[in-house]
């Protein structure tokens, strides 16, 4: 009997049949929280590539923006982010301000540091909330998103509406805030520290949270600035760049805050960098509040700021500016600018042309989330579907704000 | 407006006839590139070491009001020293056509996507130049002044009814 030879395969190449497959991840996924859609190649359950498309809810802002008087563009900045509106409106008429090179009173800006810390908090609870959602934690969710409700009664309280705010004027605001909007404030600051706290033991070292988030979906610093990353997504990679100590506006210069960074970049530092921010946001309100000037709420431009009632029905003057505002027949001078705010997602920029009419000549919003997004792919290749679900709501990628 | 001074000179040095305006606008120093030359000027911008401006902050385009030209504007950072300026490049509405700004920074891929979708502008050297916020059947280029919204001369509302 011969022997029968035997060859191994030791020393040669194993040459895998792979197919890959195609799964269409959205556009009405209900993972992702919005509209968004993704054709990934899965080699298994691992994402071997991804290709994003955008624009289902494209609603042509900018075109719109040109058609629109200047005070009627502020609804239309409320639907970019609409976690956080009051920071796109407030954005929105600091950049006219400045176009106007209008002087705000300390008192309208200090209420705007209020206001926009508390939508900034708003929009953190959402992100940080659906972080835990999406890795099963339920629980925190349902307890901190009451506070959102009581962030959205303030705004009811000081403008009327709860989501898509329009609050304020170019110029600071239409009047000064209630007793009631100040006591629920009061409340706010005594009771969110408790309830943040909650949701910190929840979730921040629980073990199979962090299990799940260390290491999801990490970007480098040196690729998330050439990515131009911005906000707490660049932050969490460890690059200490906020608009507001940056450039301050709207006297952010008064106040005394930490920039909270990371050091990896992944869904873990994501959601701890706005954890820390709502503490420093809550810090900020407490300092404006503390430190409340007094003085006027809104600055001298009659062009925008309505008259009191009782002189509109009473001399001529106040009538015809009360019609002018309304219909929107005031004309800007010329003149470029570009002003930058910081978003719920970082930079959020303005660049608006005038040629001195009475709508804009140009208008562009710079979205953090549209030029952020494009990453994504890049970040999820050859990890689990899964956890690209929780990168994408760890970037916290507002569909409103991708399409504009 | 030392920071205009400071780019400007350093921009005279490399690229004396190419630079066709440098002025202050409120808070930003503006330059105007020659279009041919936009691309060296932002390689130029990015690598030197002194100006640094590493991070490119938006991307969008825009069209002159005679409605005969086209427009790219790039704003950029030197986020250590807080350096910031805008660049502006014109070219005929007709031939448009400028350099991509890919190869320096992937960001600017999407956003000169978003330009092109909406004005028209062919991007040279662009890996995947197609419409992105836009259905890709659409054959207009949505935001040129040539596609208005409504009338824009309404002549039923103007100052002279107010007596002024």
């Amino acid at each position: 009997m011969s022997k029968k030879e035997t060859t191994y395969s030791v020393n040669k190449e194993v040459i895998e049949e792979k197919e890959y497959s195609t799964l269409n991840l959205g556009p009405t996924h209900p993972a992702t929280h919005g509209i968004f859609q993704n054709v990934l190649k899965m080699d298994g359950e691992i994402i071997h590539d991804a290709v994003p498309t955008i624009g289902y809810i494209h609603r042509a802002f900018e075109k719109l923006a040109e058609r629109r008087p200047y005070a009627q563009i502020t609804p239309i900045t409320d639907r970019l982010n609409y976690c956080s509106s009051p920071i796109n409106n407030m954005g929105w008429y600091m950049t006219v301000e400045k176009l106007l090179k209008a002087e705000i009173p300390k008192r309208a800006q200090y209420h705007r540091v209020i206001i926009m810390e508390l939508s900034r908090i708003a929009d953190h609870i959402i992100c940080n909330s659906v972080i835990g959602v999406d890795t099963g934690a339920m629980t925190g969710f349902l307890y901190i998103f009451q506070w959102r409700e009581k962030i959205y009664e303030i705004f009811e309280e000081i403008c009327g509406a709860r989501l898509t705010t329009n609050i304020g004027r170019i110029g600071g605001f239409d009047k000064e805030w209630s007793k009631k909007a100040w006591d629920l404030i009061d409340t706010f600051l005594k009771e969110f520290p408790k309830g943040l706290t909650e949701f910190s033991n929840l979730l921040e070292r629980n073990k199979i949270f962090m299990d799940r988030t260390v290491n999801c979906g990490p970007i480098s610093a040196e690729r998330a600035l050439e990515y131009s990353f911005v906000g707490p997504n660049l932050r969490a990679a460890g690059v200490d760049y906020d608009v507001r100590v940056m450039n301050p506006y709207s006297s952010y210069e008064d106040f005394t805050f930490t920039v909270p960074v990371g050091t990896q970049g992944d869904t873990y530092d994501r959601f701890m960098v706005r954890q820390h921010e709502m503490w420093q946001s809550l810090s900020i309100i407490e300092q404006a509040i503390k430190k409340m000037p007094v003085g006027a709420m809104h600055a001298d431009l009659p062009d925008f700021f309505l008259p009191p009632k009782e002189q509109v029905y009473n001399s001529m003057e106040a009538l015809i500016y009360h019609f002018k505002i309304v219909m929107g027949e005031t004309d800007i001078p010329k003149g470029e600018v570009y002003h930058c705010v910081e978003g719920g997602n970082g930079e959020l920029g303005f660049y608006l042309i005038s040629d001195g009419g009475r709508t804009p000549f140009r208008l562009h919003f710079r979205r953090p989330c549209f030029i952020y997004y494009q990453a994504y792919p890049e970040m999820i290749k050859g990890i689990m579907l899964s956890d690209a679900i929780l990168t994408m709501s760890s970037m916290n990628v507002i569909a409103g704000e991708l399409d504009a | 407006m030392e920071l205009l001074e400071i780019v400007n000179t350093k921009l005279k040095e490399h690229f004396a006839g190419d630079i066709e305006s440098a002025e202050q606008l409120y808070d930003y120093p503006v330059f105007t590139v020659n279009k041919d030359k936009i691309h060296d000027v932002l390689k130029f911008l990015k690598e030197d070491e002194t100006l640094n401006f590493h991070f490119l902050t938006d991307l969008c385009g825009m069209q002159t009001a005679d409605e005969k030209q086209l427009g790219v504007i790039y704003h950029l950072h030197n986020m250590p020293k807080n350096y910031r300026i805008r660049l502006k490049t014109f070219f005929d509405i007709n031939k448009p056509e400028v350099a991509t700004a890919t190869d320096l920074w992937p960001s600017a891929n999407w956003m000169e996507r978003e330009t092109y979708d909406f004005f028209g502008v062919k991007f040279k050297g662009h890996p995947n130049l197609k419409r992105i916020l836009n259905v890709d059947e659409m054959d207009i280029f949505p935001l040129r002044k040539e596609y208005p919204l409504e009338d824009q001369g309404r002549t039923d509302k103007n100052d002279s009814m107010f007596g002024r």
